[in-house]
């Protein structure tokens, strides 16, 4: 008898509403996204503003709803940037061997032994802050841990009977990779990619927290964090919404990774 | 010996590079320090007296060389900010701060996490195994400084024993300090003890399926005294290793929940020093950080390779 996957099924229905609600939010929000209404200052959820309201009367669920497109946006790119480039790395150090891939894996040692959060730091230290160079920052940062994952893969794969018999029919060593071998490492890349994914919401939320990540007047769940903090007293809703929503992006992800993770054992 | 040779030769390899990559990553960097130190209206004389002061009007190897000859003595110049202080002052008010926060946090991680680690492969399958897992999902979703934000507001609102903004210095008062520090040290620690149960509950089932358990089970040990007496110590040497990462995790951890509880440690004064293009402090705290980084992995490559001889020749 098959055992369910719970895991992912649960991933996947977490996951699915938030995306659902983040969609909808990028076309229709209940207040609009930056409409201050100063009759209305730090109100506890009801019915009126489901998560309560900011200490400028901003409808506090309007802001999360646009806040995690943002969120998602930045994922989502960091993560395709890191994948598609740590795939060609990785596919082709992991293929053709020798000096270049001694080398590129020595830097990725060394890449991977700092925490990305700590490496991001450093590089919005160099290039600045701002949506689009969070996202070059951390795409980057992704790139080794995913070319990693590749090479173990293809080098698994290089001596096997099929890649074989493709040489003999006489495929080149590109057409082997991309064709023959890529598609083997598809579920160990997503699971890499749901991963990765977490760690960029995470990443994103905290650069945005200390204000080197998402400026305004991009919504970002991080930066509503930040300004939420000074009113934790009189408005604890306005930091607990949208850091109860980071952790279930993340819970949704890490569920989904797991079942991956069951279905590729 | 041969391999620690080889080890420490690696070791002043990376932190060469490293210092070379910092370096020419902040001499290269648009936007110029003497602006941003005078303004925009700064006459262009005033400008060119600053650039010489800092040598900005020599070529990067030069200044490399340099730099890296007076930071090898603790020198690494003059803040652009705080005129008074010298960046090394800076970094020595600040850094053992962050050193005891990360300690604090490495000191909660190993209490909880080890006994967690140990029931849950005990009891692998079993309820309590299930519990744990999925309490450690749900505490690695949570970004520690949201952690912290709800911290200072269950300590300090609900039950009123803990002071937000409230940190005294360790001159002033260590016991204070230390007070001051748990929740922040709680707050970096909880995400990290989900890592390290997970690693040592996998690491201690997969030692259980080796010969010298059977062999010691058929001597008639009991599941305890193998699982104590034989097991935890093979499965506690993949586990070092991932303790070089944890303590690089929790140093990025406390940069950030220091902004959380407005702790003066080496994350906040890298973050203002960040937003105001102080480079001198962040070319110093960076190096200061990604050196303690690699050298807590040399140091754990060595630990590790006392635990356990075989990987010297592999």
């Amino acid at each position: 008898m098959k055992k369910r996957n719970y895991s992912l099924i649960i991933g996947l229905i977490l996951t699915g509403i938030i995306l659902i609600i983040t969609i909808i939010g990028q076309f229709w929000t209940p207040y609009a996204v930056t409409g201050m209404d100063s009759l209305a200052k730090n109100q506890a959820p009801s019915l009126i503003h489901l998560m309560g309201t900011d200490n400028f009367g901003r409808d506090v669920f309007s802001r999360v709803m646009n806040g995690c497109g943002t969120t998602f946006f930045v994922a989502l790119s960091t993560v395709a940037i890191g994948c598609f480039f740590g795939v060609i790395i990785g596919s082709l150090t992991g293929f053709y061997g020798g000096l270049l891939d001694e080398i590129v894996m020595r830097i990725n040692d060394v890449l991977l032994s700092f925490p990305s959060v700590l490496l991001v730091l450093i590089f919005i230290s160099f290039i600045g802050t701002g949506k689009y160079k969070i996202i070059i920052a951390l795409g980057v940062m992704f790139i080794p841990s995913f070319a990693r994952i590749v090479r173990s893969e293809v080098i698994r794969y290089k001596s096997q009977e099929f890649v074989r018999s493709a040489q003999v029919m006489g495929a080149g060593n590109l057409r082997i990779i991309f064709v023959h071998i890529l598609p083997n490492t598809a579920v160990s890349l997503l699971t890499a990619a749901a991963i990765g994914f977490n760690n960029a919401v995470l990443a994103e939320a905290s650069m945005s927290y200390l204000g080197l990540g998402v400026q305004p007047p991009d919504p970002s769940l991080g930066r509503m964090l930040s300004e939420a903090q000074a009113y934790i007293f009189t408005a604890p809703w306005y930091a607990i919404w949208p850091g109860v929503v980071i952790v279930l992006i993340i819970l949704g992800f890490s569920q989904i990774s797991e079942g991956l993770r069951a279905i590729s054992d | 010996m041969k391999y620690f040779i080889k080890k420490i030769i690696t070791l002043i390899i990376t932190l060469l590079f490293i210092s070379l990559l910092t370096f020419t990553a902040f001499s290269v960097i648009p936007g110029d320090a003497a602006i941003s130190k005078l303004g925009v209206d700064a006459s262009p004389e005033a400008i060119a007296r600053v650039r010489a002061e800092y040598e900005l009007d020599q070529p990067v190897m030069t200044r490399y060389v340099h730099w890296l000859e007076k930071a090898l003595h603790g020198d690494f110049g003059q803040s652009y900010k705080y005129d008074t202080m010298t960046v090394t002052q800076l970094l020595k008010s600040r850094l053992p701060v962050t050193i005891l926060l990360a300690v604090m946090s490495f000191v909660i991680i190993v209490v909880i996490a080890l006994p967690l680690g140990m029931l849950s492969a005990r009891f692998a399958g079993k309820w309590l195994d299930v519990l744990i897992n999925q309490l450690t999902q749900i505490t690695m979703a949570i970004p520690s400084f949201f952690l912290g934000i709800i911290l200072t507001y269950v300590f300090g609102l609900v039950f009123k024993v803990f002071q937000p903004g409230g940190y005294v210095s360790m001159e002033e008062d260590m016991k204070g300090c230390i007070e001051y520090l748990i929740l922040p040290a709680v707050a970096v620690a909880l995400p990290k003890i989900a890592m390290v149960v997970k690693y040592l509950r996998n690491s201690v089932l997969s030692e259980m399926k080796k010969d010298y358990v059977r062999t010691a089970y058929s001597k008639g040990n009991s599941v305890n005294q193998v699982l104590y007496g034989h097991v935890l110590r093979n499965a506690l040497i993949p586990v070092i290793t991932f303790v070089a990462m944890v303590v690089a995790e929790i140093l990025a951890g406390s940069l950030v929940i220091e902004q959380v509880f407005s702790i003066p440690g080496m994350g906040r004064l890298m973050i203002t020093s960040i937003s105001t293009r102080d480079y001198p402090v962040v070319q110093a705290a960076v190096l200061y950080i990604t050196s303690i980084v690699v050298i807590i992995n040399f140091l754990v490559d060595v630990l590790y390779q006392l635990a356990d001889p075989r990987v010297r020749t592999a």
